[in-house]
């Protein structure tokens, strides 16, 4: 017998603070209004994806002291809209992505076991790391986190915001109007966390929520992102998004589970992916060109390339050929506020490397950032891209994609018209939602039925 | 656009779980199960919506209620636990088209840079109906859920000692304030360019660093949120003493206060004008809210018993900060006409009962001032600010550019 066909988990990526938002296209509308959100977020739920996803920036990005204007800039905070999204959609799983760093563990918990509440059990926190003093600027705490602890205080900002979590059970309320008995337990609530980064105590005022805790999602990449996820999350939003670097990124983190007692089906792996679609692969592959040209002018290339060389190449023609002179490697960064400087951990290795791929190839600045940097992921007919997305997930490269189209709102309808009912049709992508809530979409346990099985197993 | 005429006075809400009695819970209509679902904030709002009311207020704190001013208790006979207030008003925000949602900040422990965004998130999503009410905490279990510092603990609340830790809170509020004001005014209206030909999707000459920077914290700014619809969201404080007078002045657009009769009212309204052009804005408009509890019936017996059973059922008296009403529509509408010849602009009526007498208030309560002509009868604008009569404020930094 072969083995089952895997059941695809799709989402959709807000598209906002991203170089892959083209905000130039006459259909490009506003990336702060309300109504963006809900048109976004109708369409995900009328192609029954798993959940909306939304990004987080603290700062706003700058390069060489100066407030980075190429890409859309600005975005509404997140666990606001994703409440007033709660209002105008019934099934779609509502995913933000919330900081570590600059947060404190009782506000998040209250925040997402409140949102848990208002959506009927649909929130899911992307733990996110970043830490950097330029970020810290606009909190309390400002910078005072080393590079190196940023795990450690996630790990136990996770660990506390559970423990906030569970402090109640669910059965504490009675609101017996008769007896007048409104609480079981006078100590509903009660928890004492004593930590490194967090010395709290005293008692949690949300009462338990639909899913318990939300859907937990990690997002960092680097060994210790990975152990982070494979001990404590649910799900993981790469960036390993082709079916060679997918499987390999795949294979890394399930089978890192093991040691923490947790079986492959309690993590899933979810890489960001963009696409285009057309009537045919021949015509998508021209409009995906067309695309990168205009999610990479010239300026925005000669700015992508100084992540790398880290100096100011604002002298050097995008059109002509890549600079004769090396990376600064110094430990000022010239971008700040953005995560992708941290993709090149080795700028003099990376500079060559393109180096050499543009002039086999005759490229110039702009074409080597684009062909480097900003092809899609996946490029066709509607039948070509659900073939693609299939292929890639039943070969083990992700359990599934958190989509990012380029438009903002009606960048996902085509593909919610014309690629979901392919996948349906093929039977790996649901018609109907499993139920109310997203651990059902995401096959995900109850928190309470999973202790319950680790108490037993134990 | 027309505005309010000045012979009218302003309604709004407080919110706050089944309400504000603390045997509430245990009417009949009260829904205590309801408590924690979307839909009982839903209907609540509604409700208030359909009455044309100016605005809902919603409570929260960063803790359990408690009884007692000061400590936690271990009651099991009341209600315990509650919803993100911010995340509530965005939750119900898409329902409504009229009402302002103005829920419960508090500043102690919160960070003013998330609190700016969200609640300009929040005019967002309510196409310019959002608000504050900000608030403090001198709580020390409160301060124990943050674990960034002790608040020292107050003794009794009139000695010097305590004068000074209210005085501390009270003006970190007042910066948190400003920071959150700098920050929704971070970015010009017209930042965003979205200009072809140069490629640069905003103006960054448009958007401005705020540096505040106080004895609490600083913020650097700017907001990662464009400026909301209203331009700056109300800001309102409810206020018992000198301390918070002198915040409601510097810094709000709505004080709440709890005078017991008219001359009490006159007073503090006369300390708050005072603060008010000291603090020199004396030419802009800063309602004076007037906080009432209220038991309301068409019978005057009736909302007396229900009184009476509901502090039979708690076991007793019902004390409050605020004036506690018990009658009718047509009595409380005479209490609010004389207080506001006394100079209140509004009331904030906090219901005893939610499920009774918020729809008295809407049903009968309205009706009631409608018909004597100090109340709307349509919505006359789409913004919070509109309904208040407050313009759309110009922003200091593109003025200081000019
Ligand atoms: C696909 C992807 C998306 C990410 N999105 C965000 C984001 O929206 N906000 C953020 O602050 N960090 C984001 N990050 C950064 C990481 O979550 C992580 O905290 C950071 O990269 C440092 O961890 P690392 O060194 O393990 O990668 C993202 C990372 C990846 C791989």
């Amino acid at each position: 017998m072969s083995k089952p066909l895997k059941q695809i988990h799709l989402a959709a990526h807000f598209p906002g603070v991203n170089n892959t938002t083209v905000w130039s296209d006459p259909q490009a509308g506003s990336h702060v209004e309300f109504s963006s959100f809900v048109h976004f977020a109708r369409t995900a739920e009328r192609a029954k994806f798993d959940f909306l996803f939304l990004a987080e920036g603290l700062r706003l990005r700058e390069q060489g002291g100066k407030i980075y204007d190429l890409d859309v800039v600005g975005r509404p905070d997140t666990f606001t809209v994703l409440a007033a999204l709660a209002a105008v959609t019934e099934h779609l799983g509502l995913t933000g992505t919330i900081n570590s760093t600059f947060n404190e563990p009782y506000e998040v918990a209250r925040q997402f076991a409140s949102l848990d509440h208002l959506s009927g059990g649909r929130s899911a926190w992307n733990v996110v790391t970043s830490w950097d003093a330029f970020t810290g600027e606009n909190f309390r705490r400002g910078g005072f986190l080393p590079q190196e602890e940023r795990y450690s205080r996630a790990r136990e900002f996770l660990a506390t915001a559970n423990e906030l979590f569970d402090s109640w059970h669910g059965d504490e309320i009675l609101a017996d109007q008769e007896t007048g008995a409104f609480l079981r337990d006078a100590k509903a609530g009660a928890f004492v966390h004593t930590g490194q980064h967090f010395d709290i105590h005293g008692r949690f005022n949300v009462p338990r929520s639909p899913q318990g805790r939300p859907v937990i999602f990690q997002a960092g990449d680097s060994e210790e992102g990975r152990e982070f996820a494979a001990s404590e999350a649910d799900a993981i939003f790469s960036r390993h998004a082709t079916l060679e670097a997918g499987r390999a990124f795949y294979t890394d983190v399930k089978k890192r589970l093991a040691k923490y007692g947790r079986r492959d089906d309690q993590l899933l792996i979810l890489p960001a992916a963009t696409f285009t679609l057309a009537d045919t692969d021949a015509e998508a592959e021209e409009l995906a060109k067309q695309v990168r040209r205009l999610q990479v002018s010239g300026a925005t290339a000669l700015k992508h390339l100084e992540f790398v060389w880290n100096r100011d190449l604002s002298a050097y023609d995008p059109d002509g050929p890549l600079p004769d002179i090396d990376p600064d490697v110094s430990d000022h960064h010239i971008s700040k506020g953005r995560a992708q400087v941290r993709m090149y951990r080795d700028p003099l290795a990376t500079a060559r490397e393109w180096r050499e791929l543009a002039a086999a190839n005759n490229w110039s600045i702009r074409d080597l950032v684009i062909e480097t940097g900003n092809r899609q992921n996946f490029i066709g007919s509607a039948e070509t891209i659900a073939r693609t997305i299939n292929d890639f997930v039943q070969a083990d490269a992700s359990d599934g994609f958190i989509l990012v189209p380029h438009i903002t709102p009606g960048g996902l309808d085509e593909f919610a018209d014309k690629v979901v009912p392919l996948l349906q049709e093929q039977g790996v992508f649901r018609t109907e939602y499993e139920g109310p809530t997203l651990r059902h979409q995401l096959g995900l346990a109850h928190p309470d039925d999973v202790s319950g099985e680790q108490r037993a197993a134990s | 656009m027309s505005s309010t005429p000045p012979s009218f006075l302003h309604l709004a809400v407080a919110l706050d779980a089944t309400g504000w009695h603390p045997a509430s819970w245990r009417e009949p209509v009260a829904r205590p199960r309801d408590l924690f679902t979307a839909e009982y904030w839903a209907d609540l709002v509604t409700e208030a919506e359909r009455g044309l009311l100016d605005f809902v207020t919603i409570e929260d704190g960063l803790g359990p209620q408690s009884s007692h001013w000061l400590d936690p208790d271990e009651r099991t006979d009341q209600v315990r636990g509650r919803l993100d207030a911010v995340l509530i008003a965005s939750r119900v925000a898409p329902l409504t088209r009229h009402i302002g949602v103005v829920p419960t900040v508090v500043a102690t422990h919160t960070e003013p840079f998330h609190i700016s965004k969200a609640i300009a998130t929040l005019d967002y999503v309510s196409a310019g109906r959002a608000g504050l009410r900000v608030q403090i905490t001198a709580r020390p279990n409160e301060a124990a859920h943050f674990g960034r510092r002790t608040v020292p603990r107050i003794e009794a609340y009139d000695s010097p000692a305590a004068q000074g830790v209210v005085t501390d809170l009270f003006d970190e509020a007042a910066d948190h304030v400003e920071a959150v004001r700098r920050l929704w005014d971070s970015w010009e209206d017209d930042a965003e360019i979205r200009d072809a030909a140069t490629g640069r999707f905003i103006d960054r000459d448009k958007l401005h660093y705020i540096d505040f920077e106080g004895r609490h914290f600083s913020v650097k700014g700017p907001s990662i949120t464009p400026r909301p619809p209203q331009g700056q969201p109300i800001v309102s404080a409810l206020a018992h003493d000198a301390i918070p007078y002198r915040l409601v002045a510097r810094a709000a657009d709505i004080g709440y206060v709890t005078p017991y009769d008219a001359d009490e009212a006159r007073a503090v309204v006369a300390r708050i004008r005072a603060e008010q052009s000291a603090a020199g804005r004396a030419a802009e408009t800063l309602h004076v809210f007037g906080d009432l509890v209220v038991f309301l019936d068409d019978d005057p017996a009736a909302a007396t018993a229900r009184r009476e059973r509901l502090e039979a059922l708690a076991g007793e008296p019902y004390t409050s900060d605020a004036l506690i009403f018990t009658g009718t529509p047509h009595q409380l509408a005479d209490l609010l006409q004389e207080l506001q010849s006394a100079g209140l602009t509004g009331f904030r009526l906090r219901p005893a009962v939610a499920g009774h007498d918020l729809p008295a208030i809407t049903r009968g309560l309205v009706p009631e001032l409608q018909r004597r002509g100090v109340f709307r009868r349509a919505y006359e604008a789409d913004t919070l600010r509109g309904l208040l009569g407050l313009p759309r404020p110009a922003n200091r930094y593109a003025a200081a550019n000019a």
